[in-house]
């Protein structure tokens, strides 16, 4: 790590509650430029809320958020919102939340629209997002008509349009059916060369080697643990004590039925 | 069956038919709506124009023959862009009928003027103005409701707020309209959801209170879940750029033939207005 590099985003003692329940508890973080972060935990234990504030949608009650040097905060927002939002972007974990315009095609041009792009600017990019993405053949199509992984991609797309050196993505494989998995891992896996950061939420740990150089593992709005995927995904107690590993009952195709906890990959 | 249970299941399961029934008219529309017919082949923006103009023309001209003449040309209409008639018939003609109907029923008796005859049994008297009156009514609504139903069956959603849009209507309300259309959906879903979900755990039958307490807890848990959705939405519009202000891009391309057509349409209602003004 270089010291004259700047994290693109640092969180010091962060804190964030929801009412009195704590999602986030003295959380500190620092994320490098260029760097592919898995941020794994279970369900409630605070890496969608840490994405919401990286992407300056919420704000910690206690504690600081740097933007590449800068304080990352509602006035500074005010301040150069656009800026910021040509430069980070976040996918939702429910593309039904994203995917609010009457096509395809105006789901893609409503960032640009609203960075104020110029219009053969935005065609242009809109019409290469498409293809990039294979969805051009969705492009006049109704969002509420696609199917779960058709509209995980065009939700992926619309941030993707805006071309943001930092991508946030949250439960990016939750709910799709194998090939549309396998669709998004390969667009992660391709974009590895790229100078993007890239910060995925999961809690699937199939995934996380291909998509990650480094694995925050959060439990109760802290990192327990953070590393290279193989240093993390080979320590079992960390993975059962935060919830990412359990022993369940199975057959193996000797027609052996026991339980040990186990990572699942596409064979047993 | 008990017919306690028979009542309890119907509240419950006719919900879901009318949630599963407004899904696939929407379906259907859309389906309409890329057939290779007459007014599909139209730009939306002279479709708009045309079909509002007929609309204004139905309400103010004042022969019924005239209006009746307007209900032919909608018919003709319909079945150059392969509208079903029997669709129309359902969907439209009998709903409008029975609305207008109730409304101008009380015009038949009320009116002053010549009698035409009498209610057998009740001896009440029906005028002729009053027959004239009631018959503008519904020629209008049956009229001006099929003009409006082919523009909405023919044109995708979309293009109908674009070409509002090129029309100069407000952004934001075209804006509130397409979000309105497109969540209607996801709540329509997630309605059709819970009842289907609440209808395969149910045994046995639930008394008045009880259905009662199902219709209102289920409307309140479809509340929060709105609230929650919307608050979603708005969080993701922030974060792509949103702040307070809409921006749209329009793009249609209009062809002699569109311009054929509107003036086949100013000649249709110049005609009307000269004949029924």
């Amino acid at each position: 790590m270089s010291v004259a590099e700047p994290a693109v985003f640092e969180l010091r003692d962060v804190t964030y509650r929801y009412h009195q329940v704590k999602a986030l508890d003295c959380l500190c973080l620092a994320i490098r430029p260029g760097s592919r972060v898995a941020l794994l935990g279970a369900n409630g234990s605070g890496k969608s809320t840490l994405l919401r504030i990286l992407d300056g949608l919420c704000f910690p009650q206690e504690g600081s958020v740097w933007f590449c040097g800068q304080p990352l905060s509602e006035e500074t927002l005010a301040r150069d919102g656009f800026g910021f939002r040509r430069r980070v972007g976040l996918v939702f974990q429910n593309p039904d939340v994203q995917l609010f315009s009457p096509t395809v095609f105006d789901e893609l041009a409503f960032g640009p629209l609203q960075l104020r792009w110029p219009t053969a600017e935005i065609r242009r990019r809109v019409s290469e997002t498409l293809d990039l993405m294979e969805i051009a053949h969705l492009r006049d199509r109704s969002p509420h008509h696609l199917s779960m992984g058709e509209k995980k991609r065009v939700a992926l797309a619309s941030i993707l349009v805006l071309d943001p050196e930092i991508l946030l993505l949250d439960e990016p494989t939750a709910a799709l059916d194998p090939k549309s998995e396998s669709h998004m891992i390969d667009f992660r896996v391709r974009a590895k060369g790229g100078a993007k950061t890239i910060v995925t939420a999961t809690h699937d740990l199939d995934i996380a080697e291909d998509i990650a150089d480094t694995c925050c593992v959060f439990q109760e709005g802290r990192v327990a643990a953070e590393g290279p995927p193989s240093q993390i995904l080979s320590n079992v107690p960390l993975l059962e004590q935060t919830s990412l590993l359990h022993s369940h009952l199975h057959t193996h195709k000797s027609g052996a039925v026991h339980a040990h906890p186990h990572l699942h990959r596409h064979e047993h | 069956m008990p017919a306690g249970s028979r009542q309890t299941r119907s509240f419950i399961e006719r919900t879901a038919a009318v949630l599963v029934d407004a899904l696939e008219r929407a379906f259907y529309a859309e389906e309409v709506a890329h057939e290779p017919g007459f007014l599909q082949r139209l730009d939306p923006r002279i479709k708009l124009l045309g079909i509002l103009a007929l609309m204004i023309t139905v309400v103010a001209v004042r022969s019924l023959k005239v209006i009746a003449g307007l209900f032919l040309v909608a018919l003709i209409i319909a079945v150059l862009s392969h509208v079903p008639l029997r669709s129309l018939l359902k969907r439209v003609w009998v709903a409008v009928l029975l609305f207008t109907g109730v409304i101008a029923l009380p015009a038949l008796f009320t009116t002053p003027g010549r009698i035409a005859g009498r209610l057998p049994a009740l001896g009440w008297t029906i005028t002729a103005q009053g027959l004239t009156s009631a018959g503008f009514l519904v020629a209008r609504a049956e009229t001006a409701a099929t003009l409006c139903v082919l523009l909405i069956l023919t044109t995708p959603w979309a293009q109908v707020l674009k070409a509002l849009r090129v029309l100069k209507a407000p952004v934001v309300l075209v804006t509130i309209l397409g979000m309105t259309y497109r969540y209607l959906f996801l709540l329509l879903e997630t309605a059709r959801d819970m009842f289907e979900s609440r209808r395969s755990r149910l045994v046995g039958k639930l008394n008045g209170s009880e259905r009662r307490r199902v219709a209102a807890s289920s409307a309140g848990v479809l509340m929060s879940k709105s609230f929650d959705l919307s608050s979603e939405v708005y969080s993701a519009m922030l974060s792509r750029g949103f702040h307070g202000e809409v921006y749209a891009l329009d793009e249609f391309e209009s062809r002699p033939f569109d311009w054929i057509m509107l003036g086949a349409c100013a000649l249709v209602i110049a005609a009307a207005f000269w004949l029924g003004g």
